[in-house]
């Protein structure tokens, strides 16, 4: 068996989340590659190589790559595919958007956002916004599979020593053109991969308040979050969105301040180690799964919390 | 031009589901059925683009028993034209809906085609994409913007650091995302009138498309339930018990 692990990546460095997708590869066992695809991404493939248990990089450097688009890299991913048992990518808005149009493809059903390896034909995968975990077997010759990252520790980013292949297959569709990227930034630790989250929702009242929220983090070294309703409302931009259709974090603390807890926002944050939730509605949901709760204005709470740690 | 938008019939959203006993799956006896929150946005985007003058027909179409005709009438009461029902009372994974779609695309040949980007039952995410593969179109996924200007579309999409926007050729692939719009309600007397829309039903055979699949659901289980926690009196108490119970902070 020979694994091909596509990499997550911006042209410049290799994502976080290609590690734990490596992790998921090496549970099934087997030879691990590493696709890189894009437009002068080299230092991607040279941090590619180095990730403990990849045993080749191939890197596909060509303009028609240069932005990912799926018209593009899925037809070339599908034709190195065809030598592979299983092709994995991370369940990150690139990862889905690229990987189902490969399974199409190559004719195989594709499994979505598996939380653990059984075996190397059999997977689990929540549905109904977690609250259900399907068991998953796949007869394809070809397995083509989406990793959710806090379902896998993350491998080694250092230790290995990949061989390199050039892949000089150039696929250009021309259905579809990049026109533009507007990124949000942001000096905090990236949402999916930060110890500590702390979220905050439509009990916020407004953006203005989130202040409150970014002093908090920045002592603790977290980053921030939010609930749907916040970002609806327009506190916040929606890449800050945990849930089940938003980012899903599992991390060491959460702390939900303002937010009822909808099954929806559950989804995607309820694998964390520890939550906390400050909530004034000693009713809310979110009591439910908080292991410590805090009944109690987030006004003076926050700020004082803020103090204390 | 036309705008064909797929719509799925699943659990209501509000539902909070329990796996059934034997773990063979959920249990959707007498449960609220809605239509996919996704698919609303994806035809309410529809028709704001006929509303606008860019789109002159509007066909939806759903793929899965009988009782999906409900969400297609609701669809019709939103604005849509006309309806189609592909029947199939098995549960199909993307890739065979996604095949019967494509039929029902080569048989409709719409501009643009319109789905959820995702369905919050299997939340599998994949049908557009896969469906702009088989078809051979550029796809717009989890768009939060769609602007049709001559013979392409400018489809601005969500992605994790913030949005990127495509420009993809007519004929398209679009999938929704939550920001998309605000669907509208249907008001009583489009309900009435969507009673007299057509609508029309076909199989996967009379289409020539096989549902074979290559995945089996073995089981399905509850998740682990986590143990319950303790509420705490001040903000003292609660750091305390961080640093010193849980030890993470």
């Amino acid at each position: 068996m020979t694994i091909l692990v596509i990499a997550e990546h911006d042209n410049k460095v290799l994502a976080p989340a290609t590690l734990n997708t490596v992790a998921a590869a090496a549970k099934i066992g087997g030879d691990i590659h590493v696709l890189v695809a894009g437009q002068g991404a080299g230092p991607v493939a040279e941090a590619a190589a180095k990730i403990a248990g990849v045993s080749k990089v191939l890197n596909a450097d060509n303009a028609a790559y240069a932005h990912q688009l799926p018209e593009n890299v899925a037809p070339l991913v599908a034709e190195l595919g065809k030598n592979y048992s299983h092709i994995l990518a991370a369940a990150t808005s690139n990862g889905k958007n690229i990987l189902p149009r490969v399974a199409a493809a190559l004719d195989v059903d594709q499994i979505s956002e598996i939380i653990s390896v059984e075996s190397a034909d059999t997977f689990k995968r929540p549905i109904y916004a977690g609250n259900a975990i399907a068991t998953v077997q796949s007869t394809a010759a070809i397995k083509v599979i989406t990793v959710r990252a806090t379902g896998f520790d993350p491998v080694a980013a250092e230790g290995g020593s990949a061989a390199f292949e050039a892949v000089g297959a150039a696929h250009d569709a021309g259905t579809s053109s990049f026109v533009s990227e507007e990124l949000a930034k942001s000096d905090r630790p990236e949402l999916t991969a930060a110890k500590i989250v702390v979220s905050g929702g439509r009990g916020m009242q407004n953006g203005d308040n989130f202040k409150h929220l970014y002093a908090l983090a920045d002592k603790l070294g977290a980053a921030v979050g939010a609930s749907r309703a916040a970002v609806d409302a327009g506190f916040v931009p929606n890449d800050m969105q945990v849930g089940q259709t938003g980012k899903i974090v599992a991390p060491q603390l959460y702390i939900a301040v303002g937010i009822s807890g909808a099954i929806q926002h559950l989804a995607g944050m309820k694998d964390s180690k520890v939550i906390v939730a400050i909530n004034k509605d000693e009713e809310a949901p979110i009591f439910q799964v908080a292991d410590y709760g805090l009944v109690a204005d987030l006004f003076e709470a926050v700020p004082e919390l803020e103090k204390l740690v | 031009m036309k705008v064909l938008v797929a719509v799925k019939r699943v659990v209501d959203y509000n539902v909070k589901v329990r796996v059934k006993a034997d773990n063979s799956g959920v249990d959707l006896a007498n449960v609220k059925m809605s239509m996919n929150p996704f698919c609303e946005i994806a035809v309410e985007e529809a028709v704001r683009l006929k509303e606008k003058g860019v789109a002159t027909e509007i066909v939806v179409v759903s793929i899965g028993p009988t009782t999906a005709q409900e969400q297609l009438r609701t669809a019709l009461a939103l604005g849509a034209d006309r309806a189609i029902l592909v029947e199939s009372a098995e549960e199909l994974t993307s890739l065979a809906v996604a095949k019967l779609l494509k039929a029902v695309v080569d048989k409709e040949q719409p501009q643009l085609v319109i789905l959820g980007k995702q369905a919050i039952d299997s939340d599998n995410n994949q049908t557009g994409q896969m469906l702009a593969a088989l078809s051979g179109y550029g796809q717009g996924t989890f768009a939060s913007k769609v602007e049709v200007s001559g013979d392409s579309v400018a489809v601005t999409r969500e992605i994790d650091g913030g949005a990127q926007t495509v420009s993809l050729k007519l004929p398209a692939i679009v999938t929704t995302d939550l920001r998309l719009n605000e669907p509208r309600y249907a008001t009583l007397p489009n309900i009435m009138k969507a009673k007299k829309k057509p609508l029309e039903v076909l199989t996967p055979d009379a289409l020539g498309v096989s549902t074979a699949s290559t995945n089996k659901t073995l089981k399905v289980e509850a998740p682990a339930a986590r143990s319950a926690g303790i509420k705490v009196k001040s903000v003292a108490e609660l750091v305390e018990k961080l640093k010193n119970e849980a030890k993470v902070i």
